[in-house]
């Protein structure tokens, strides 16, 4: 009972000083002066643009990685091709990838001096330094997220399903969106909470990416950081704040969505 | 019976044969996204860092000051798996085993540094353990900010690995255990840590790739002091914003390397140690 | 009319699942394809359904050619094993999935989800989900939901297979009612002997990705083609190199010409009847099953001698 007691306090004391003290700290001393501080510090016209693209990058992140990632899930589990195993561990690479990394490997390809940026600017397409780099990025990171979630889902549907609609008349695309879809719908959600989560968070692969025109292609989180380096500490712990609450959100859905074991 | 071979269906036939205008369409399709977002450009990573040969590379990763980098963030990515592999397993346990009121809001918690922005999650500990903290710690800017950084971002790692093994762990080996006489350190130690290595191995070599590139949330707690407390993903940073690319896809590619071999190892072992158990 | 299949062939890798096999189906019956796990019953049903593509051969249903296509368009309707219910869709939905697809007005598919499910008596659950029915009640709406679409031929794979034993024997006599009242041409799978000669008019016994005889289930039991199906089909026993069913062995106290001495070893008493296990003079093991009235009338006990006899052995060159 004691030894118990005792594991119980370590494990919340570690918790309550990694985790909790300095979140509940951030929200506190954007609070401490009142509302009106925080509401200013984000309504700032630079606030709300960074607010707005980081948004819009990741809605884009979400449409683009859930339909690659329902597709890519079905080529897993349910097609026979060479090289399977390779392509699933390919997918996963991005999570292994520091975001440092992912950033100049895009430069590399889509920069101006890049290996396919130099003929996209010929044309007009600007990517690095501009806002389609901070989506690229954004798509990068948050990739593997819907594949991961729907692949054991489909697995647990299993074929027969799919079967059964195919003898009752059903074509291809009517078994899809009738029986295979909505079969896999709590994978395909989870993984979308968690896509937008990692898309509304993502900082080093922008910041990379962005080459930072304050005003015209800054996220919440470079915003954060911008303010941080301005000595406008109000500022940034209030986009902070504003992000904790997007985040506290997202672990809300988590909780809410999150897959449960059936018990047989 | 053919009910083990039933997924073998007619290619192009039943089931989702034609969705996205057939099969090698949709694998086409598939295989260009993960390409143009993933490969061609890490592929571009490599191919950079090798451009000015062996001893171009070699002599990258060897500056001082990237050297510094490198180990300091090795160091402290050994540092942290090690504190997470048993804190992740302490916490695991009390979550699984303890009951007390407010423990689904605590179990909640440990998804926070998944959700939680990265740079928010470094401003945090800046605001508490920085200069003017309310509570009297002031770590910034010295290494220990790195570590407790990366502790911060890769807690869900081993817990969330360990948390359902242990859920699914039968009580009875334990029991019977008890039964032959063996204490409760003994059981721990013989019976319930072999059972769970596996995934404590596999949550650390997580928290290990993670810790290895984490950028936004050592960026603002260290300061990146050159040679004191600037890890290699700042060190690459810098250099890119220098303009010395090769050098700074020379770092790269030690990072990209060793996050894969920390993934890759710990899955074969994880495999060998499951493997022994059948 | 009904099905014929010529010489069809399927491999999967190095297995070979169904060799050289051809087969008539008579339009109304109700054919079972018996046979253990991987003789080839299921993948042949599969073929038929279109559900597996046949390396070689032809699959002809209703007079038409339907090897080349797919299942979709062939006009079955397959029952699996395991239900393959719409898990996301009430019973209603899940029996009127075949019409909506076929585009029918919404009177005329309400009417027949109606109809149907008065059939398979299960009216009062048009809005509950699958999980919220029994396994029986999720294989008679699983076979609602084939009927529906007006099939030609009804294929059922194992369709009682993951029931229980109580269950299983309901349904059986169910569907063979239901046969009788609505004769579709209909082929079910089993590897239950027992489930094939209670609800079929015809059995074909296959083994090893080939038949081994077709017949009524009397001639399969009383006269099998070859040692595989009359082992299948029930117990045996040996007697001098051949094959006797236990209760085709006759027990007597007196020799005659034709008797085999032996040595009762055990008694096992089975409730109606007994279970007599007995040791030749050449030291060959050997069982019958007799009554309780004639195990008492013979007075068996361990270590008797007695004499037994038959005339209804059969031996397989």
């Amino acid at each position: 009972m004691k030894s118990r007691l005792a594991l119980r306090a370590v494990a919340l004391g570690y918790l309550g000083f990694l985790i909790l003290l300095p979140v509940g700290g951030v929200f506190w001393i954007t609070f401490r002066d009142g509302f009106m501080p925080f509401w200013e510090s984000i309504t700032t016209p630079e606030a709300l643009n960074a607010f707005y693209l980081t948004v819009f990058a990741a809605v884009v992140a979400v449409v683009a990685n859930t339909v690659f990632g329902v597709a890519a899930a079905i080529m897993l589990v349910r097609r026979r091709f060479p090289g399977k195993q390779l392509l699933s561990a390919l997918i996963d690479l991005p999570l292994a990838v520091s975001p440092v990394v992912v950033g100049l490997a895009l430069i590399l390809v889509y920069g101006t001096y890049g290996w396919f940026g130099g003929w996209l600017a010929e044309q007009g397409i600007l990517i690095i330094f501009s806002f389609p780099g901070i989506i690229l990025a954004t798509v990068f990171v948050s990739l593997p997220f819907v594949v991961r979630e729907v692949v054991p889902v489909l697995r647990e549907v299993g074929t027969e399903q799919e079967q059964a609609a195919s003898t009752l008349g059903a074509s291809s695309w009517q078994t899809f969106w009738r029986v295979t879809l909505p079969s896999i719908r709590p994978g395909v959600t989870y993984g979308i909470v968690l896509t937008t989560a990692k898309a509304l968070g993502e900082f080093g692969a922008v910041s990379v990416v962005s080459g930072r025109i304050i005003g015209r292609t800054e996220t919440l989180t470079l915003h954060v950081e911008d303010r941080f380096q301005a000595f406008d500490l109000a500022g940034a712990y209030a986009a902070s704040v504003v992000l904790a609450v997007l985040a506290l959100g997202t672990l809300f859905a988590m909780n809410l969505l999150k897959p449960k074991e059936e018990k047989a | 019976m053919s009910t083990a071979r039933s997924s073998s269906r007619s290619p192009g036939r039943s089931g989702l044969g034609g969705i996205f205008g057939g099969e090698a369409l949709q694998r086409g399709t598939v295989l260009m996204y993960l390409s143009l977002i993933v490969l061609i450009p890490l592929a571009a990573v490599v191919w950079t860092s090798g451009e000015e040969g062996w001893s171009g590379f070699w002599a990258a990763i060897t500056a001082p000051e990237g050297m510094a980098a490198l180990r300091l963030t090795f160091g402290a990515a050994f540092v942290v798996t090690a504190i997470n592999a048993v804190a992740g397993t302490l916490i695991a346990w009390v979550l699984v085993r303890d009951s007390f009121w407010g423990q689904g809001i605590f179990n909640s918690v440990i998804d926070l540094p998944f959700a939680l922005p990265t740079i928010v999650a470094g401003l945090t500990l800046l605001a508490l353990y920085g200069p003017g903290s309310p509570v009297g710690i002031d770590i910034a800017y010295a290494p220990v900010a790195v570590v407790v950084a990366l502790l911060f971002v890769s807690l869900p790692f081993v817990v969330r690995a360990v948390q359902p093994v242990l859920e699914e762990l039968d009580t009875e080996m334990e029991e019977a255990a008890a039964s032959l006489g063996a204490s409760r350190f003994t059981i721990f130690r013989r019976i319930i840590l072999p059972t769970l290595m596996p995934a404590i191995l596999g949550g650390s070599g997580l928290t290990f790739a993670r810790s290895l590139g984490e950028f936004g949330a050592v960026v603002l707690v260290t300061g990146n002091i050159a040679f004191e407390t600037q890890v290699a993903s700042v060190y690459i940073f810098g250099q890119i914003e220098g303009g010395d690319i090769p050098a700074a896809s020379a770092v790269s590619v030690v990072l990209l390397a060793f996050s894969l071999l920390a993934l890759i190892g710990l899955n074969v072992v994880q495999g060998r140690w499951t493997r022994h158990e059948e | 009319m009904g099905i014929t299949v010529s010489n069809i062939s399927k491999r999967f890798g190095d297995f070979v699942a169904l060799d050289d096999v051809s087969l008539d189906i008579q339009n109304g019956s109700l054919t079972a394809l018996l046979g253990p796990s991987g003789s080839g019953k299921s993948t042949l049903l599969r073929v038929i359904a279109g559900l597996e593509n046949p390396d070689s051969g032809e699959v002809v249903i209703s007079g038409q050619n339907k090897t080349g296509t797919p299942p979709q368009q062939r006009g079955v309707g397959f029952v699996f094993q395991h239900y393959a219910a719409f898990k996301h869709m009430t019973v209603e939905d899940n029996v009127a999935f075949g019409l909506r697809i076929r585009k029918r007005s919404k009177d005329q598919t309400r009417e027949k989800v109606h109809e149907l499910l008065e059939l398979v008596h299960l009216e009062g659950f048009a809005h509950r989900y699958p999980s919220q029915l029994s396994g029986g009640q999720r294989q008679r709406m699983a076979l609602a939901r084939a009927l529906a679409i007006e099939p030609e031929v009804l294929l059922l794979d194992e369709p009682f297979g993951a029931l229980d034993a109580s269950v299983r024997k309901d349904l059986r006599a169910w569907l063979r009612r239901l046969h009788e009242d609505m004769p579709v041409t209909t082929v079910l799978v089993t590897h239950d002997q027992e489930e094939a000669m209670e609800v079929a008019s015809e059995i074909v016994v296959m083994n090893d990705g080939a038949i081994e005889q077709i017949g009524d289930p009397t001639e399969v039991y009383e006269n099998p083609a070859t040692e595989f199906v009359m082992s299948f089909i029930g117990p045996i026993t040996r007697l001098q190199g051949a094959y006797v069913r236990p209760h085709d062995l006759r027990i007597q106290l007196e020799p005659n010409g034709k008797t085999s001495e032996a040595r009762v070893e055990e008694l096992l008493h089975l409730g109606f009847e007994v279970r007599v296990h007995l040791r030749l003079s050449n030291d060959e093991d050997i069982w019958a099953q007799i009554t309780r009235d004639t195990a008492s009338q013979l007075d068996l006990k361990n270590g008797k001698t007695v004499y037994i006899v038959t005339d209804r052995s059969r031996s397989f060159g």
